[in-house]
């Protein structure tokens, strides 16, 4: 191990001379204390490092040690459910050792390393191993299957020994190689490398996330990538929080970078409690958390995003579907803000550093649907809440982000003021992935493209007649076009707006979210008719049918969708009825 | 090292004094500086080198000198003494007795700047805070362990408000030990004295520690004055186990100051000159606020911000709204016609109030009646808008009731009096009555079981107004 000594603090930045052979992102130990830190930069002897943990009092010449291997992190079964911080030290066990406040130079291990898991198993003395050769299988929880699996660092050969179906600890040797080298059930991956995979595939598949302005309107494909930018307070976590809860993906890894910590106990104590519909498991038994909060040390949360997106990728390979929240993706680009100002270089725009774009391309690339090396299908699907100042989208994240997203999910501070939520608005958002999605619905609903570019059309014309509407009042529109106005409020309170806390609101399954539209729609054709036959829209509205449909989302439960075609049987019933009395009259 | 002085610095620019290299100074260490005429300053090292040490003053700096300055390195952060006796003193920014009293007699010092709370050891706040101001209890709630910023403008009562939420706030499930802590930063001596009297006046004096950093005290111990306060609210709340509420004001000139020390060290700014590390800065206090597991004491922070020009998207407000957990709004518009509080009904908002309202906690209708109460009064906006336009003969008779509601909602639910304490049950029914006036088929927000157990009926006389 070379040592090197300390030149220069400054804040979070560091400079040292005299770490032999050092490499860029070589892991370093800083200082007395043994703070953990990374090399950014390195000119001659001297070696610029970003610091993750406090370093008041920390003193000029003291050591700096380079453990010449790039930060990664310790991936195995004990991942689920875990709380980790940007540089995966466990909470919980930090907890333990320095109470309710964090204290900096504190280690714990990543992953439970006394805990004895049952393993069974995949190859044979023998056999050959290569990256992607599946060695056995773990049951991690009851809903999640730990495959372990040979990753592309393992060099091809043959197993020497493997270890007979039992329980071990993650550090126990489960397989031994002909060329001497031992397996067990943990492995490391440095976290700034993509893990490696056989191909990408185009996706067809929607993540279904039980939110109806998403799923219907700007729906998302798994192995997409999202972007959620809002000002304060517009629900950007709310939003993720609704998706990690209901979302059909296998695995959720949460990422809180930079926010709030009260949030983040949040999701501990509520993600417990809650159940997986489609398990009927607990949802924290298929959650990661990295909390890295706002208060918490700025580089941590430069990395933290590295840190959770390795983690799902980890799982992808394994073939299961893995989202990613990460919450907030503008914090991570202000920590890299910050080290760049600390380390003098030339701002771009507003401070951020040039490289910014590069950075959110490369994270926001590592999600997709991929072929894994075992040739299974996994897919990572990145969704990354923007918080731009001011909630003015022209500034440069939310601006760099849209390049590299297909998603774009805008909230509205109009929406989110009269708490109409998800605020997401239906003007400025959009979904390159609806396309790719279609034949999905229709296995669902046939009707689903169609409905959603009619609900998508009376709201645009309900935007333009608003405009007028500004300007001379509602009445001087002829009643054709206040039905426009009316059907939009419809679809606005009876199927975009969405309680999350109301039982039965809360998700919506995908063929209640047609049916709900279907509804509207009906109506809403109906009333044309009607009006073109003379009944006026002041009837119209007052049928008490179109109060019952907008309770509708919230009083029919998911399960009893088909109780719906009632529903619409009941539409047309008072619509008969008004044209009768609408033809009595003008008899 | 401690007890030794060096003599001269290198240069002295603004609040920034940069002096030799000295072995054995850390990063972030307390720095006594004494100048010629022998008045000793405090400062910390904000960066080292081989060559140099550059040391940020607290205090202001006339009269340094580069031959007649000497350092002393104090091998420790800027501490602040907790004891049992701080509670009902008055301190200085730095945590120096101001009062005339004897100094604090303990040996625990702090670190002021305190060490984040592990995510996984907080307690989820859920305790409702009744502060009698329907505005609040009803739309915005106060919960226990909540930092919730009150936003305002120059001129504006949000000195009043804050004094009446200290007056009146209250646990309805029982009461326990509490305390206020008041960190005053760039305000005037009679802002701080109104706040002295109000609390005299309400009889909680004796549990107040105020710390005082007033307009004339040099603008950069206005960077240390939270940090201080809010060891003390940490003391008292997780060593003590009390309730503290801790009340900051002005943040602006906090964040002013920072702006000023970021200047004069040269870094490059983000927006309109303030660094980019504003956000983090602001979450260090911010985020000091909470409770944590087996402890009963929590802390709740209500800082005070004026934002520049009335404007919410200025670095300040935006910032601050989005590590706090919500916003209570003053609004101009609403002060200038008479009503107090003038809480914004719009932008105001309490992210925790969804956990701490309902049923066992205030009232099972609580949640749908505020939403109906937000979407309505949101449509009473727009309605405004457009009679601003067209006159308001020219709107339909829907929207006619629903500026009726309007105005009412303004009059009769915002408003109420300095000293009036609603209890929670009377702002809700108050709400109920409101929106009594619209018609009962625009209530699509409260399911129709609770219309049935609480709307009340159109037999009242005042419906027919």
């Amino acid at each position: 191990m070379s040592a090197g000594s300390i030149t220069r603090i400054s804040g979070p930045v560091i400079y040292a001379q005299g770490l032999e052979d050092a490499g860029l992102y070589d892991v370093v130990k800083v200082g007395k204390a043994g703070l953990i830190g990374e090399i950014i930069k390195l000119k001659g002897d001297l070696a610029t490092i970003q610091i993750y943990e406090d370093n008041t009092l920390m003193r000029v010449s003291e050591p700096v040690e380079c453990l010449h291997r790039p930060l990664s992190v310790a991936l195995g079964p004990g991942l689920i459910g875990s709380i980790y911080d940007g540089i995966q030290r466990p909470l919980p066990v930090l907890k333990s050792l320095s109470g309710a406040f964090l204290a900096p130079g504190l280690a714990g291990e990543p992953l439970d390393t006394q805990k004895k898991w049952h393993f069974v198993p995949a190859i044979k003395e023998g056999d050959p191993i290569a990256p992607g050769t599946a060695f056995g299988i773990i049951k991690e929880t009851d809903s999640i299957v730990h495959r372990l699996i040979f990753d592309s660092l393992v060099p091809a050969c043959t197993a020497a020994t493997v270890a007979p179906e039992g329980d071990y600890t993650i550090s126990a040797t489960l397989v031994k190689s002909s060329d001497g080298k031992e397996y067990t059930a943990m492995s490391y991956w440095p976290v700034r490398t993509p893990r490696t995979f056989k191909e990408k595939q185009v996706t067809h598949e929607p993540l279904v996330t039980g939110l109806r302005v998403i799923d219907v309107l700007f729906p998302i494909a798994k192995g997409g990538s999202a972007a959620v930018p809002g000002g304060f307070g517009t629900g950007k976590t709310m939003t993720q929080h609704a998706i990690a809860k209901w979302c059909d993906a296998d695995i959720i890894v949460y990422i809180g970078c930079g926010e709030r910590g009260n949030e983040m106990t949040e999701v501990l104590t509520e993600f417990p409690t809650l159940i997986d519909p489609r398990t009927g498991r607990s949802l924290m038994e298929r959650t990661v958390l990295i909390a890295n909060t706002s208060n918490m040390p700025v580089a941590a949360r430069e990395v933290s995003i590295y840190t959770g997106i390795t983690i799902a990728e980890y799982y992808r390979d394994m073939g299961y579907h893995v989202a990613v929240m990460a919450d907030s993706t503008s914090r991570w680009a202000e920590a890299l803000r910050e080290l760049s100002g600390r380390l003098e270089e030339m701002p771009a725009e507003e401070g951020f550093p040039a490289y910014l774009p590069t950075r959110l391309a490369e994270f926001y690339e590592r999600g997709g649907m991929v072929t894994t090396l075992e040739s299974k299908k996994g897919s990572v699907t990145i969704i990354g809440a923007v918080s731009p100042p001011g909630g003015d989208f022209s500034e440069p994240v939310t601006q760099h982000t849209k390049r590299f997203v297909r998603c774009f999910w805008a909230l509205d501070r109009d929406l989110a003021n009269a708490r109409h939520y998800p605020a997401i608005s239906w003007n400025d958002s959009y979904s390159e992935y609806t396309e790719d999605l279609i034949a999905y619905w229709d296995a669902i609903d046939p009707s689903w493209d169609t409905l959603r570019s009619r609900t998508m059309e009376i709201l645009k014309k309900e935007r333009r007649l608003a405009d007028i509407v500004r300007l001379i009042g509602p009445d001087a529109l002829p009643d054709e076009q206040r039905l426009i106005l009316l059907t939009a409020d419809m679809i606005k309170n009876g199927f975009l707006q969405q309680s999350s806390f109301d039982k039965v609101d809360m998700y919506c399954a995908p063929p209640k979210q047609t049916l709900l539209l279907t509804c509207i729609l009906t109506f809403h054709e109906l009333a044309e008719n009607a009006i073109k036959s003379g009944s006026p829209l002041l009837k119209i509205s007052a049928l008490p049918i179109r109060e019952k449909l907008i309770r509708l989302k919230s009083s029919l439960e998911n399960e009893k969708v088909q109780e719906g075609q009632a529903v619409i049987q009941e539409i047309r019933t008072a619509f008969a009825r008004l044209g009768a009395a609408q033809g009595a009259v003008s008899a | 090292m401690r007890g030794l002085e060096y003599h001269g610095i290198l240069r002295a620019d603004g609040p920034i004094v940069i002096a030799e290299h000295r072995e054995n100074v850390g990063f972030s260490e307390l720095v006594s500086l004494r100048d010629r005429t022998g008045e000793d300053r405090l400062g910390k090292v904000v960066d080292i080198s081989e060559q140099a040490i550059a040391v940020q003053l607290f205090s202001e700096n006339t009269g340094i000198s580069i031959d007649g300055s000497w350092i002393e390195y104090l091998e420790k952060p800027l501490t602040f003494r907790v004891g049992d006796g701080i509670v009902g003193r008055i301190f200085n920014g730095l945590g120096e007795p101001i009062d005339g009293y004897p100094p604090i007699m303990s040996s625990d010092l702090r670190d002021i700047n305190g060490s984040p709370i592990n995510p996984s050891a907080r307690v989820y706040p859920r305790d409702f805070i009744q502060t009698g101001i329907s505005a609040i209890d009803g739309m915005n709630t106060l919960i226990r362990g909540q930092k919730l910023p009150i936003f305002s403008g120059n001129g504006l009562p949000h000195n009043r408000l804050a004094a009446q939420i200290v007056r009146q706030a209250k646990v309805l499930s029982g009461e326990s030990q509490f305390a206020i802590v008041f960190a005053g930063m760039g305000i005037k001596y009679d802002v701080a004295r109104f706040f002295i009297d109000s609390f005299e006046k309400s009889g909680v004096l004796a549990r107040v520690v105020m710390f005082l950093s007033l307009a004339d005290s040099p603008s950069i111990e206005r960077l240390v004055t939270p940090r201080t306060a809010l060891t003390a609210a940490e003391y008292l709340a997780y060593e003590k186990n009390m309730h503290v509420l801790v009340v900051m004001t002005d943040m602006t000139n906090y964040c002013e100051a920072l702006r000023e020390v970021s200047a004069a060290r040269n870094e490059v700014p983000s927006r309109k000159g303030y660094p980019g590390y504003l956000y983090s800065d602001l979450a260090s206090l911010y985020e000091r606020a909470g409770k944590i597991e087996g402890c009963e004491g929590s802390i709740t922070q209500l800082p005070i911000l004026s934002m520049p020009n009335d404007d919410i998207s200025h670095p300040i407000p935006d910032l601050t709204g989005y590590i706090t957990e919500g916003q209570i709004v003053l609004e101009r518009d609403l002060s200038q016609r008479g009503i107090y509080p003038p809480i914004a009904g719009l932008p105001s908002l309490s992210r925790l109030m969804k956990d701490g309202i309902g049923e066992g906690m205030t009232r099972e209708d609580h949640r749908d009646l505020a939403a109906q109460l937000f979407s309505a009064y949101a449509y009473v906006r727009s309605v405004r808008d457009l009679a601003a336009i067209i006159g308001e003969e020219e709107l339909s008779d829907r929207d006619k009731v629903f500026l009726g509601f309007g105005d009412r909602f303004e009059r009769e639910f915002l408003a109420q009096g300095e000293f009036e304490n609603r209890s929670i049950e009377q702002t809700l029914d108050l709400g109920w009555k409101m929106l009594s006036i619209l018609p009962e088929s625009e209530l699509v927000r409260i399911p129709p079981k609770l219309i049935e157990k609480y709307l009340p009926r159109a037999a009242e006389p005042e419906a027919k107004e």
